[in-house]
């Protein structure tokens, strides 16, 4: 689970991180508001989305007047920001963050992470702060600085400094460095975070103070039965719509551009499957695994949930049944098609315990259900009748 | 032979008496494996399903001589169970428990670490279907009766897809030794690698299948492995062509976050390794039946 940027620093805050003074804001009037409390002559206006990158799309306002603020405001607020990490479709803004203007000598980064190779939490620091980490990394990877944190014993001070001199601080800066680098792993360890990136860090100009000037979050899925502060930050605006329906029905769901949808058991079979449509030339709307219980009740909530997607074409149902039964998910397969009317073409490919009584099902039902009985004839059929399709619709159309 | 389980290996389930661990606990006892009793805290000295029931793992293995364990505990409880059987002498745990928070399986592992390599537990899993020596032993939740015994070993992080795997194979004759399921998450017990090693040494095993997808480092340094140290020949499918980078797929690990976790660029270094790809999911059993012929 992802939160805002002002989520981020209100919590680093809390753990002794200096950030920038700011407030949140609805409105093009709360925005004004916002920079006369905080006071000064030059303030960032910021558009809260998940996503980083948020400059380039205009989602980030540097305002010399309050005049500036309020049309800066205006531009962002209720449009949808896009930027790399966002997708086609974008992300609404909703709210904004307003912050004091900070006057910035040096740019660093620095960051936590889950390190999978390790399996551990690592940090990881760099002077070139302010661009994508990845660039430097490919470009400049003697600039970047690892250190893996032990899970036993957790971030030591002494691994701290070294990541403080690494940035290339000044000696009175080390020891902000360290509360900083601190502050952040134990937010981290706290919060069951799974990255916390601060890019950039900033050395403020004549101060010379270390302040974070963007804050992202994560947080381990996992963990947040235990969280429920976190828990409690998420912001539904932000998450796909399909795909938060589809995890309050405890289906696992991911949209993605193509036009045959998608319903299979397992997490694994489920990405087979759509390399397979793929390589029979079509391409997938979406990924769902529908996992082991695959009740007829869940099946017809899968089956809502693809064709609520209305670019989809034709439907494909793979289904390996281990502790599910073919006959039972057959049933389920003909109940849904009955009561949904459905408009495109269905295929189905039953395979594993009882696959002979659901085949019979499938059959009987007198249904015009296209069956398949292995993965790449379903895959070859399912792309011939998403053909068939759209030459049809475009027949109908002319 | 086979790796990890077979026939005498003593098993006891935790999470013995709940709804799901009494269902998939008579599901391994019919495939025929040594199911010596099962861990109930508080519910001690009881019987369930025939067997006895235990307050702690350790009372198992000193008195029915427990050896593997697998788990169904509820995923906040999770972790502590697993360390609870490495403490306890278990030498093989399989964690089906899916959703154990990633902090959790950090310190499991580092809790391993503390033993020597000799006497430490292997874990496979969370988030994993288990391990079958067909006609032998079961210690999971997998179809039984789809596998057919011989000499494939296989290893692989999905449930249906391995089941997917096991049928194809099934169809063209060929047998398995044993196979492994290490489970999706990011942090995992064993790795492709680790349990390469273990076909490696297994004499019944003579070719290795790498059930792979998208995410994390596992499959190319298990490559790296087998190009240094396996006599075998290893047939490889990774699952996730068309896996967007930075969604999640499904499974906790299943997301292309840096370079060289995507499917395609996991293939290709692969292939580089001299790992033979089965081009399609539809293939991996005709890719391996290929090779076995070339031998």
């Amino acid at each position: 689970m992802d939160i805002h940027e002002y989520q981020a620093k209100e919590i680093l805050a809390g753990y002794g991180v200096r950030v920038a003074d700011g407030g949140l804001a609805y409105s093009p009037e709360d925005a004004v508001q916002r920079a006369r409390e905080i006071g000064g002559e030059v303030w960032a206006v910021k558009a809260q989305i998940h996503s980083g990158a948020r400059g380039k799309a205009g989602g980030v306002k540097i305002c010399k007047s309050y005049e500036e603020v309020e049309a800066a405001a205006e531009s962002m607020l209720g449009k949808r920001l896009v930027t790399h990490q966002t997708g086609p479709e974008g992300k609404v803004c909703l709210r904004l963050y307003i912050e004091a203007g900070t006057n910035i000598a040096k740019e660093l980064y620095f960051s936590l992470l889950v390190d999978r190779a390790h399996e551990s939490i690592i940090m990881v620091g760099s002077t070139e702060g302010g661009m994508d980490i990845e660039d430097v990394a490919e470009n400049n990877p003697e600039k970047i600085k690892k250190i893996q944190i032990d899970p036993a014993v957790g971030l030591l001070a002494f691994q701290a400094r070294e990541m403080a001199f690494s940035l290339g601080l000044e000696t009175s800066q080390i020891s902000p460095a360290v509360k900083l680098i601190t502050g952040c792993y134990r937010a981290m360890r706290d919060l069951d975070a799974n990255m916390i990136e601060i890019n950039p860090l900033v050395v403020t100009g004549g101060s010379g103070k270390l302040m974070i000037m963007d804050a992202k979050m994560g947080f381990d899925d996992n963990a947040l039965f235990r969280r429920q502060k976190v828990a409690e930050l998420r912001d539904k605006t932000q998450e796909d719509q399909r795909e938060m329906a589809a995890a309050d029905r405890g289906l696992s769901y991911v949209g993605l551009d193509g036009d045959i949808g998608c319903m299979i058991n397992g997490a694994g079979l489920a990405m087979a499957t759509m390399d397979m449509i793929k390589l029979a030339g079509g391409e997938p709307a979406n990924f769902l695994d529908v996992g082991g219980g695959a009740s007829a009740e869940r099946t017809e909530k899968a089956f809502r949930l693809v064709l609520a997607d209305e670019g989809v074409k034709a439907m494909l149902v793979n289904i390996f049944a281990g502790i599910n039964r073919c006959d039972w998910i057959a049933e389920g397969v003909v109940q849904a098609v009955k009561k949904i009317d459905m408009k495109i073409p269905l295929i189905v490919r039953l395979s594993g315990t009882n696959v002979e009584a659901g085949r019979k099902i499938i059959a009987d039902s007198g249904l015009p259900i296209i069956t398949a009985t292995t993965l790449a004839e379903a895959a070859e059929k399912a792309v011939l009748a998403r053909n068939e399709q759209v030459a049809k619709e475009a027949e109908g159309a002319a | 032979m086979s790796i990890l389980i077979n026939k005498e290996t003593r098993m006891i389930v935790q999470g013995f008496t709940g709804k799901i661990g009494t269902f998939h606990a008579q599901d391994m006892i019919n495939y025929g494996s040594t199911v010596v009793g099962g861990i109930t805290p508080g519910k001690g000295g009881q019987t369930h399903l025939d067997r006895p029931v235990f307050n702690t793992v350790r009372e198992s293995v000193e008195q029915e001589g427990a050896e593997a364990s697998i788990i169904f505990v509820p995923p906040a409880f999770a972790a502590d169970s697993i360390m609870e059987a490495a403490e306890a002498g278990i030498k093989f745990c399989v964690s089906i428990t899916d959703g154990i928070p990633t902090q959790d399986m950090m310190k499991v592992k580092q809790f391993l670490r503390k033993f020597p390599k000799k006497d430490r537990m292997v874990l496979t899993g969370p988030n994993c279907a288990g391990t079958i020596s067909p006609e032998q032993s079961m210690l999971g939740i997998m179809p039984g009766h789809i596998y057919k015994r011989g000499i494939v070993g296989v290893v692989g992080r999905s449930g249906t897809l391995g089941y997917e795997a096991a049928d194809q194979m099934r169809e063209l004759g060929i047998g398995i030794s044993t196979s492994v399921g290490i489970g999706g998450d990011p942090i995992n017990g064993s790795s492709h690698r680790d349990i390469f090693e273990k076909f490696e040494q297994d004499e019944e095993t003579k070719l290795v299948l790498m059930i792979g997808e998208i995410g994390g480092p596992q499959e190319v340094e298990a490559g790296v492995y087998a190009a240094k140290n396996m006599s075998k020949p290893v047939v490889a499918y990774i699952a996730g062509l068309t896996a967007p980078k930075g969604r999640r797929m499904g499974h906790a690990g299943a997301i292309i976050s840096s370079a060289g976790e995507s499917a395609a660029e996991k293939v290709e270094m692969l292939q580089d390794l001299g790992v033979t790809i089965a081009p399609t999911p539809s293939a991996m059993g005709e890719t391996i039946a290929k090779v076995l012929a070339k031998k």
